[in-house]
């Protein structure tokens, strides 16, 4: 596209596939955070 | 819902629903603001036609423009929709009953005295004291016993100052580690430490047992020892900063941070990263200082626009570091925009009260470090497990769609409804809000995404 790149692939609708299973670390920012879910 | 901003020089749109984040030329910033507004794609052509061709555009590239965006809200990222409330809970009962990180209490005591320490000066209101092994060898049975299915267990040497009592924090490792491959486990040990009782010894042991060290300095030496005194009234930094040094040279690429403090009196905070970057580190985070809204030290309303304005220029200059090949990390700006947080994990929140909790030196247990010492907030025990299950139930519903102020806010899905701490302190109530938190937070983040688009802008540059 010539007036918009987008910088991200994954949505947050396709993040809830395998998502939720809490194995990332707790935190005190969610932005910041990695997922450890290899499956996700 | 999308959010829209302008910032060094970028023009970049979020579309919070589907968590895209769009770099953008002006022509596509202003068409996107127009159909955000209500207009139809027909008249937002024609409310460009004239500014655009002004400026030398064609009709055919603001329609080329516009075929785009219709493109991205096809694809479902502009513009998206964005219920994802029954996920909150669906994660709630599938968690529930789950512990998977304590703050170990270890030392209510600290060899610092700190004017503006919100544990009041390591003892959290109460009695100066140091856990037991015993107690502490509990609560880490305690987190095996109510992990489930969790592999990873994150366990934070808290205070006080922990080192205060670092013979049973070696204990409590090697316990840990004695008994985390029955169990299926991997312990995830992390210190925070005023760096006084550094010596060769702590480091050896934190370089093989911390994933991660946290070390206290607040900047600018005058900064620093205005507040981190000892018990004689004497400034610490001379003391700790050649110990910092060490230990970070010899961590290698083992994780650690500097954690400092910033209140109303520096205000010009960017000068106190500075100086870290001077000292050799380089791995560094900056918090507003926690404390009662009345406080000389407590950030004013006059400070909010010169503080917004200090984490611009602390992004500009990270963007300068880096052309520089002299790179450094703001852990509020560590955003990963392909690999981050699911979506359950964004509208959960931190965990406080349900996952996690901190264990104080007797092994009551709190909702999180920041409630210690406010008997109203106590959960229960290591030996008896949480018995104040509706305070517990409270928490649970601490997420992003417990609080009405979140429900129009770009940022919902990046803060995940904010601090109960710092709620409850500022409202009364941990479902308030903390309104000049969220201030400090949404340029956080608009920082934070800024930078992500200059390095994707200048590696196309270069290809």
């Amino acid at each position: 596209m010539k007036n918009i790149k987008t910088l991200n692939n994954k949505t947050l609708c396709e993040s809830a596939k395998n998502g939720g299973c809490g194995e990332c670390q707790t935190s005190c920012g969610i932005a910041n955070q990695q997922c450890e879910n290899k499956d996700n | 819902m999308i959010h829209q901003y302008k910032l060094s020089g970028y023009s970049i749109v979020l579309d919070i629903g589907s968590g895209s984040v769009h770099a953008v030329s002006d022509l596509a910033y202003d068409a996107i603001a127009l159909l955000d507004s209500g207009m139809s794609s027909a008249q937002t052509e024609d409310e460009l036609l004239p500014k655009y061709t002004k400026t030398g555009a064609s009709h055919e590239e603001i329609r080329e423009c516009l075929s785009e965006i219709e493109e991205l809200i096809d694809e479902g990222k502009l513009f998206s929709d964005s219920d994802y409330e029954p996920l909150a809970d669906e994660l709630k009962e599938r968690s529930r009953g789950i512990v998977k990180a304590l703050c170990l209490h270890i030392a209510h005591t600290c060899n610092l005295n700190c004017s503006y320490c919100f544990a009041s000066q390591g003892n959290y209101k109460g009695k100066r004291e140091l856990m037991s092994f015993e107690t502490g060898k509990r609560a880490l049975d305690f987190l095996i016993e109510n992990s489930g299915s969790r592999r990873n267990l994150e366990v934070d040497f808290f205070g006080g100052e922990p080192l205060m009592n670092f013979e049973v924090m070696k204990q409590l490792v090697a316990y840990a580690r004695s008994i985390e491959d029955e169990h299926g486990k991997n312990f995830r040990f992390t210190l925070t430490t005023n760096g006084i009782l550094i010596d060769d010894g702590v480091i050896d042991f934190a370089n093989r047992e911390m994933s991660n060290v946290v070390l206290s300095l607040d900047g600018r030496r005058e900064v620093h020892d205005r507040f981190r005194i000892d018990m004689k009234g004497r400034g610490s930094w001379d003391r700790i900063v050649p110990k910092f040094q060490k230990m970070v040279e010899a961590r290698a690429d083992k994780e650690y941070y500097m954690r400092g403090t910033f209140t109303h009196l520096n205000t010009d905070f960017v000068k106190d990263i500075e100086t870290m970057l001077e000292l050799g580190f380089t791995e560094l985070s900056l918090e507003p200082v926690v404390c009662d809204k009345d406080d000389p030290l407590a950030l004013s309303e006059e400070d909010k626009a010169i503080v917004l304005q200090q984490y611009e220029e602390l992004a500009e200059l990270m963007i300068k570091r880096r052309r520089e090949g002299r790179p450094f990390t703001f852990y509020h700006y560590m955003i990963d925009l392909d690999e981050g947080p699911c979506i359950y994990k964004r509208i959960s929140g931190c965990g406080a009260g349900t996952e996690y909790m901190a264990v104080t030196p007797s092994g009551d247990l709190f909702p999180c470090h920041q409630f210690v010492g406010e008997e109203n907030f106590k959960l229960g025990d290591i030996w008896q497990g949480v018995v104040n299950t509706a305070l517990q139930n409270e928490f649970a519903t601490c997420n992003v769609y417990a609080r009405p102020e979140c429900a129009d806010c770009w940022a919902k899905f990046y803060c995940s409804g904010g601090c109960a701490a710092n709620a409850f302190h500022a409202s009364g109530s941990i479902l308030g809000s903390y309104e000049y938190g969220c201030d400090i937070f949404r340029k956080r983040i608009e920082c934070a995404i800024m930078l992500e688009v200059s390095r994707f802008e200048d590696e196309e540059a270069q290809e």
